[in-house]
């Protein structure tokens, strides 16, 4: 069942309804409640995602998993869009996958995504989709904005240059552990997400140091003291488990 | 205390009677237009001059809400006569209350067969600049809270909802919902808890409607959300207004007080089993909260960013409950709906615009202002006739509708009715009825600048495209502006706008390329010269070469 945690759990939406439509010509079955998406991943269609992460709520904010709806003049999120019966959904229309590049190629403007001396080379989610799509080159200028690196935590640092603004450590940290230490502020083109109230990472006293942020953030934005260029690998095998987890007790509570 | 009809009439009828035993009737507009250019000393200054003279009993000095020509304030009129005096300073204030009853202040005298007061229809405004906004009694003397008696006592819930739908009224927000529709949809939900929500968060540049008809008569919007209260089933609603209306918001305020102290708001509204309560919340000043979803995260007290829809508030809105929410106007316009019924309504404007529609008239204009319209009105016509064309005798080059959202109308389109169809048509939008107008002097580039430099600022930055495309687009016409761009530039322009256009999450960004795209498609010559020639047309922009 997708769960949105937080009360974020669609109501709308019947569970034990069942419904067939179409992804790309291929006829697929879903529950009511399961998300473009998700079909689409269940029945091995890649869509691209960026700040989707199965386990976190949903922002419907990257983009980048739009998909053409068959009768439909607006392209729709595929992670906050639920199919309905007979719906016929096209992933990978020439459109959605210029759009997508276009999206992506912004993102490597905004900040300053340096690969060759980044931690998460070879392992970033950013890089990895733009070697997915295609993305060769960027055609819009550069911003190079001026982005600080803070290290005062004993174990983490934050690299704002690389930060997609994804909102994943936000999530993981409100949500699966309960912190909030992390948040955004600002607002546009000018939003940053900051620790505690805008405070050095290591001194901010929310934060339980468990590296949940660190493991979600899709690029070398939060990484592991001591690693070097390319050596960052995110683990996140814990999310699943701790998402089904929560889940249980949810449901013990509400017995 | 609970009021029932004769009580009503009763108020009505004491309130008229005062207003009848005076010979003289000063009313002094005390909207923020005047207001700041001086007309609440000028109020005082009357009422002592006419105290000194001991005239109390024959002449009534009072403030009111906006007479709509906000140019030539602080403006006053004269009821009995129906004479306008612009321009009034305390230095004026003992030649006319001399002038009472006799031959009127020439110097100050506003010419009363202006096109500017005959040419509107007043609906929403039909108060303004009549009633003195602060008090509950004059509003009810002009048939105020009669509608929403007739709604509870006289009419189900359905039949409300039927006059609205047959009145063919759509949002005055901007998108043109039809309201009847959105009341429906709402009524039809089985949530037991269900809100009214008033968007009084006016951010567009330029458009004030919103405010003045908050100062100028709060309890028409209360009476409307009342009403809508009863035909969706809701019992509690919320006005959301931005704090940088600090008069409109004293001025609600003040409006709820006594609307509760009078029993009109409250449990059991006119001895039926209906209760309504409203609240006040303030906005912080984010453009973005203007959009629903926006606006319902931050009545919640989290941050002002929009959230993918559906599901739409109308069945998962506010702390998740159904939830109603309408522009100030639109709710302003529910109480004559009521009274007069849907089928009246739908007589006025056009096939698919019904009613009236208030503009803010502003930039290259003779009478800048406040005017309600029919719908279907000539463009030309609200410019030349009732805003008394361009000054200076300028050349008229392009009308901008809809603010940030909206897109600019060149001349050739001048005879167009202005209705939601006819705006849709040529690329802009009605929007919530800001209306500046450019002349000759103004750069279209340089125009295209301005409401992306608005959006990018305003944009909250939680979707991609919004957040980095319009900076994206912002720098490139800032490059063409400064006469530094190429005609790849050019392309990237279109491209981004295409971009930003059709993949951005919520209406701020879907619709903030819409100024750039409009002048390209009607101005493209401006933008050429300042590429190829580094040059602007209008002589707005200080190109590279000028600057060094």
């Amino acid at each position: 069942m997708s769960h949105h945690p937080k009360g974020k759990l669609r109501t709308d939406l019947n569970p034990s309804r069942l419904l067939t439509f179409k992804i790309d010509d291929r006829d697929v079955s879903a529950r009511e409640d399961e998300s473009i998406l998700e079909v689409a991943r269940q029945n091995g269609i890649a869509i691209p995602t960026l700040c989707h992460l199965d386990g976190l709520s949903e922002r419907g904010a990257c983009r980048l998993c739009i998909v053409e709806v068959r009768g439909v003049a607006k392209l729709l999120p595929s992670c906050v869009t639920f199919p309905r019966q007979d719906m016929e959904v096209i992933t990978n229309s020439e459109r959605v996958v210029n759009y997508r590049k276009k999206i992506l190629e912004l993102l490597f403007t905004e900040r300053n995504h340096v690969c060759s001396v980044c931690v998460s080379n070879g392992h970033c989610e950013l890089q990895n989709l733009s070697v997915e799509l295609g993305v060769t080159h960027v055609r819009y200028n550069y911003l190079y904005p001026e982005h600080a690196v803070d290290a005062s935590h004993s174990r983490f640092s934050v690299d704002h240059n690389r930060c997609v603004l994804c909102l994943r450590c936000v999530r993981v940290c409100d949500e699966i552990e309960g912190a909030h230490t992390w948040d955004i502020m600002g607002r546009g083109i000018t939003s940053k997400v900051i620790t505690d109230l805008n405070q050095p990472w290591g001194t901010a006293e929310t934060c339980t140091g468990c590296g949940k942020c660190v493991q979600v953030c899709p690029t070398g934005a939060l990484s592991e003291k001591g690693k070097s260029v390319a050596e960052m690998i995110k683990r996140r095998q814990f999310l699943p488990y701790l998402q089904m987890m929560r889940g249980r007790q949810e449901e013990s509570w509400q017995k | 205390m609970t009021l029932n009809i004769e009580d009503l009439h009763q108020i009505a009828k004491i309130e008229q009677d005062t207003q009848q035993g005076f010979q003289h009737r000063i009313n002094v507009c005390v909207a923020a237009g005047c207001l700041s250019c001086g007309s609440g000393v000028v109020k005082d200054a009357l009422a002592r001059e006419v105290g000194k003279r001991g005239l109390d009993n024959w002449c009534q000095v009072k403030g009111v809400g906006c007479l709509g020509l906000c140019t030539a304030g602080p403006l006053i009129a004269l009821e009995v006569g129906g004479r306008f005096y612009q321009g009034v300073k305390v230095a004026d204030v003992a030649d006319i209350v001399e002038a009472l009853g006799a031959s009127p202040v020439d110097r100050l005298l506003y010419p009363d067969d202006s096109a500017f007061f005959q040419r509107q229809l007043r609906i929403v405004t039909e108060n303004c600049g009549r009633i003195d906004p602060e008090r509950i009694e004059e509003y009810i003397a002009e048939s105020g809270y009669e509608g929403l008696y007739l709604a509870l006592t006289q009419m189900t819930r359905q039949e409300v909802l039927g006059q609205v739908t047959e009145s063919g009224l759509r949002g005055r927000g901007g998108a043109g919902f039809p309201t009847g529709l959105k009341w429906t949809t709402v009524a039809k939900t089985v949530d037991s808890t269900k809100f009214v929500i008033c968007n009084a968060d006016e951010g567009d540049p330029g458009a004030f409607m919103d405010r003045s008809v908050l100062e100028s008569d709060p309890h028409r919007v209360i009476e409307g959300m009342a009403v809508a209260g009863y035909a969706t089933g809701a019992s509690q609603g919320f006005i959301y207004v931005r704090a940088e209306y600090p008069l409109a918001v004293k001025r609600v305020r003040m409006a709820l007080s006594q609307a509760e102290r009078m029993g009109i708001l409250g449990n059991n509204i006119f001895n039926t089993n209906f209760s309504f309560n409203i609240k006040v919340r303030l906005g912080a000043g984010a453009f973005v909260c203007g959009e629903e979803t926006a606006l319902i995260a931050s009545i919640e007290g989290r941050m002002g960013r929009p959230r993918p829809r559906p599901p739409f508030p109308a069945e998962y809105g506010l702390w998740e409950h159904p939830t109603l929410i309408n522009n100030v106007e639109t709710f302003a316009n529910i109480p004559p709906i009521i009274r007069h019924g849907g089928k009246w309504f739908a007589g006025i404007g056009t096939e698919k615009s019904k009613g009236t529609k208030v503009f803010a008239l502003a930039g290259k204009i003779v009478n800048t202002g406040l005017i309600e319209v029919p719908m279907g009105m000539p463009l030309r016509e609200i410019v030349y006739e009732i805003g008394g064309g361009i000054p200076e005798g300028k050349r008229f080059k392009a009308v901008q509708t809809g603010g940030p959202s909206g897109g600019c109308i060149p001349q050739q389109f001048l005879d167009m009715p202005v209705d939601y169809d006819s705006l849709m048509q040529v690329g802009s939008i009605m929007g919530s009825g800001g209306m500046i107008v450019m002349d000759e002097s103004s750069c279209m580039v340089d125009v295209a600048k301005f409401f992306m430099e608005f959006c990018m600022s305003e944009s909250c930055g939680k979707c991609a495209p919004c957040r980095v495309g319009t900076r994206q687009i912002y720098d490139i016409l800032c490059k063409i502006t400064a006469g530094g761009a190429t005609t790849e530039d050019l392309a990237t322009l279109e491209d981004l706008c295409d971009l930003v256009k059709h993949t951005s999450l919520c209406g701020l960004g879907q619709s903030a390329p819409n100024p750039v795209l409009t002048t390209l498609n009607y101005f493209r010559d401006e933008y050429l010269a300042h590429i190829h020639d580094k040059k602007c047309l209008a002589g707005a922009c200080k190109t590279a070469k000028e600057v060094s």
